[in-house]
């Protein structure tokens, strides 16, 4: 069995940020980076599906400038086979951009399973998964839980509000992984030893016109302290009006 | 965690990995257990496997040992970052590697690498090295274990060891031995002795108020018999046993820098959470000076151990050099164990917060692998060439 497992590179979320001079970036000095949460996830999904067939290949794919290459490497040293990084200075704010280059390289590649998170920690748009499935046209299962193949066939297993659905699948597919899955299995040290003799493959790649900007970022704003509004039960009719009138949120 | 001058910068990007995973696995399967464990004055053994598949053990020792091949920084980050989470465990960690496993790859046969190396990798066999006697620790030159040579060419040692670490759980001890009699120094000879065998008892010493997470023995050996290839060939007089300890002890320099940083994190949060006249206690002049005071020697503390594991990579490091890093390093952890103790108030003597679990480990590491006043006359000796030991 082949399996992709496209991964983004993400800032650690619990860095403290500070939004870049430009207004529409983050600082990226002093800020750690890792694969992104949901990815790591597909990873490890990936490394499990792999590990129960008992063959099988591990393929990680990443988009960006050369930094990328260290979450390939990471990938690698938890056990994925190869890499590739497609090379780009900028990457798009534009789901769509980078779901073309990203089926672009999937296309072709002969592969069974096509694995990405549920989203990407940082700019959350749930949309890269789906949109390479669409423009590859294979069936795309999102936030999965469980995934298991027999048969030439996919199951997957999402979680709902109050309720749990299970789906099958035709092969090839999409799934994006929610996480659910298994934990991040923790890189050996023999893992990132053999990681560094791995093939990882370096290609340059076009990123077409993003038709989505980043304007402006900014905080949330500074959390102020509490209020203590009086003690005992005397204070809940002047607390209960507060939470209407003032915080709206009754 | 405390990088103030960004000395990851410093670091290749497969020493951060390193770091960084066992890093996380401190974080997730030592801090939650490890006060309990240390209250109860039990060793941790369950992470032995998982110590092991992470590739902890004897990690700078080459791969077709089955061991991870790391480098001395990576190995050195390693003994941080475990011993960020207790000095036992980071203890165990360097009997198993540096003073068990370096001594049967230093000096032991290809038959004695192949045999043991692997399976301590993987945890299999756990060992001891047994070096000090109760009437011999700073000096190890007069110990009187001996091993005498039988006409089959076997061995038979006699002899007492005691505050062995891992002592009870090991499954082998290397134990270091004058030969046939001779009391000279020069006849000392390194034995990998299975614990099983006839004459083998070891106990734990029971009542220590420090490395309380770890296992610490006394052997005793009665007419015990090994085979002729127990000895290993190579070792050849205290120089030997002494080379163990310098690589021990090159971990341990980093090893105490790990429990430094946890005891700094822990007040510096401290500090800044906890109110007392109206404001957190890390606003007060006094509280600042003393994080002030910690993190200017962590910081010292951290570039000494880098610099002194390129020295390692590159060949050319000393054990005096290990000595002075071993000497400021522990020092320097005990004193801001203690200051973190004393910021953290009544909270820094319970058992939740690991301060004093520091502190109080950070006594043994202080005495052991040469005690402080030990390094001192390395040092001295050193600079002066005059030897002040006698
Ligand atoms: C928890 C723990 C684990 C240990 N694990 C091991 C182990 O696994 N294997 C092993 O072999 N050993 C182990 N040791 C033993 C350790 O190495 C010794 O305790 C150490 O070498 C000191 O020896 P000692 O305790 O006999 O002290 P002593 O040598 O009696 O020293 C007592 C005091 O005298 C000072 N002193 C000694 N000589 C001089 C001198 N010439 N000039 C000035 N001052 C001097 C010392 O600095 C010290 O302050 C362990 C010890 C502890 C506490
Ligand atoms: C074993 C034990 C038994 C005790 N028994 C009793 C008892 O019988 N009865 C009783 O009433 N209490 C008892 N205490 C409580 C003890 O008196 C308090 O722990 C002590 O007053 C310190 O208060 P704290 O622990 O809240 O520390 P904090 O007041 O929170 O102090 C934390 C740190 O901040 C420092 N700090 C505080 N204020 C300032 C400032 N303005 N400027 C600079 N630094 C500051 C402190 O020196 C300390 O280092 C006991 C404590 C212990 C540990």
């Amino acid at each position: 069995m082949k399996i992709a497992v496209c991964i983004k590179r993400a800032a650690d979320m619990e860095t403290r940020f500070k939004i870049a001079a430009d207004g529409r970036s983050i600082d990226e000095a002093g800020v750690k980076f890792d694969i992104a949460d949901f990815d790591g996830f597909a990873v490890e999904a990936a490394l499990q599906l792999k590990e129960k067939d008992g063959t099988g290949e591990v393929t990680v794919i990443s988009l960006g400038k050369d930094a990328v290459q260290e979450t390939l490497r990471k990938a690698l040293s938890m056990g994925a086979d190869k890499a590739v990084h497609l090379k780009t200075d900028a990457v798009p704010a534009d789901a769509l951009a980078i779901a073309r280059v990203l089926a672009a390289e999937l296309e072709g590649g002969g592969y069974d399973l096509m694995l990405f998170g549920r989203m990407a920690i940082d700019a959350a748009n749930q949309s890269v998964g789906p949109m390479a499935a669409e423009l590859l046209g294979v069936p795309c299962v999102s936030a999965a839980s469980q995934l298991g193949v027999a048969g030439g066939r996919g199951t997957a297993r999402r979680e709902l509000e109050g309720a749990a659905e299970v789906l099958e699948f035709p092969l090839p597919a999409v799934v994006t992984i929610d996480e659910g899955i298994a934990r991040p299995r923790l890189p050996s040290l023999k893992g990132i030893m053999a990681a560094k003799k791995k093939p990882l493959e370096v290609k340059p790649v076009q990123v077409g016109e993003s038709r989505v900007t980043v304007i402006k970022m900014e905080l949330p704003p500074e959390r102020t302290g509490g209020r203590i509004i009086g003690e005992g039960p005397d204070a809940v009719p002047e607390l209960v009006r507060l939470l209407q009138t003032e915080a709206k949120v009754l | 965690m405390t990088d103030f001058y960004g000395i990851d910068s410093a670091l290749s990007e497969e020493e951060r990995a390193v770091r960084d995973s066992v890093h996380r696995f401190v974080d997730e399967r030592v801090l939650p257990i490890i006060g309990d464990c240390y209250v109860e004055g039990r060793f941790p053994r369950d992470l032995v496997p998982e110590l092991a598949s992470l590739g902890v053990f004897g990690a700078n020792l080459p791969e077709e040992y089955g061991c991870a091949g790391l480098n001395n920084v990576s190995y050195g980050l390693i003994m941080q970052e475990l011993e960020r989470g207790d000095s036992g465990v980071r203890s165990f960690a360097s009997v198993q590697g540096a003073l068990v496993m370096y001594p049967i790859f230093a000096f032991g046969s290809d038959e004695q690498k192949r045999t043991y190396l692997p399976k301590m990798a993987s945890g299999e066999i756990i060992g001891c090295f047994g070096l000090t006697e109760p009437d011999y620790g700073s000096n190890p030159a007069g110990m009187i274990t001996m091993a005498r040579q039988q006409s089959d060419g076997s061995w038979v040692l006699n002899g007492a060891k005691m505050w062995i670490t891992n002592g009870s759980t090991a499954h082998v001890a290397v134990v270091w031995a004058k030969t046939n009699g001779d009391k000279d120094e020069r006849s000392i000879r390194g034995f990998v002795v299975p614990t099983n065998t006839p004459g083998f008892t070891a106990r734990d010493q029971k009542g220590k108020l420090s490395l309380r997470a770890s296992d610490t023995s006394e052997l005793v050996m009665q007419d015990v018999h090994v085979a002729g290839d127990a000895i290993l060939p190579k070792s050849a007089g205290l120089k030997s046993p002494l080379m163990c300890l310098t690589q021990a002890r090159y971990g341990i320099a980093w090893g105490s820098v790990g429990a430094a940083m946890a005891c700094f994190e822990e007040a510096a949060s401290y500090a800044c959470n906890r109110v007392m006249f109206g404001k957190p206690i890390g606003a007060f002049q006094l509280q600042q000076a003393r994080l002030a005071e910690m993190l200017t020697e962590i910081v010292k503390g951290q570039l000494l151990t880098l610099h002194l594991g390129r020295l390692k990579d590159a060949g050319t490091m000393t054990p005096q050099q290990v000595s002075l890093a071993k000497r400021n390093n522990v020092s320097m952890a005990t004193d801001v164990a203690r200051e973190a103790r004393r910021l953290l108030g009544a909270n820094g003597i319970l058992a939740e917060y690991a301060s004093m679990r520091h502190m109080a480990n950070l006594e043994s590491v202080y005495t052991y692998e040469g005690t402080h006043d030990v390094h001192t006359l390395v040092l001295g000796q050193a600079i002066t060439g005059l030897n002040a030991f006698q």
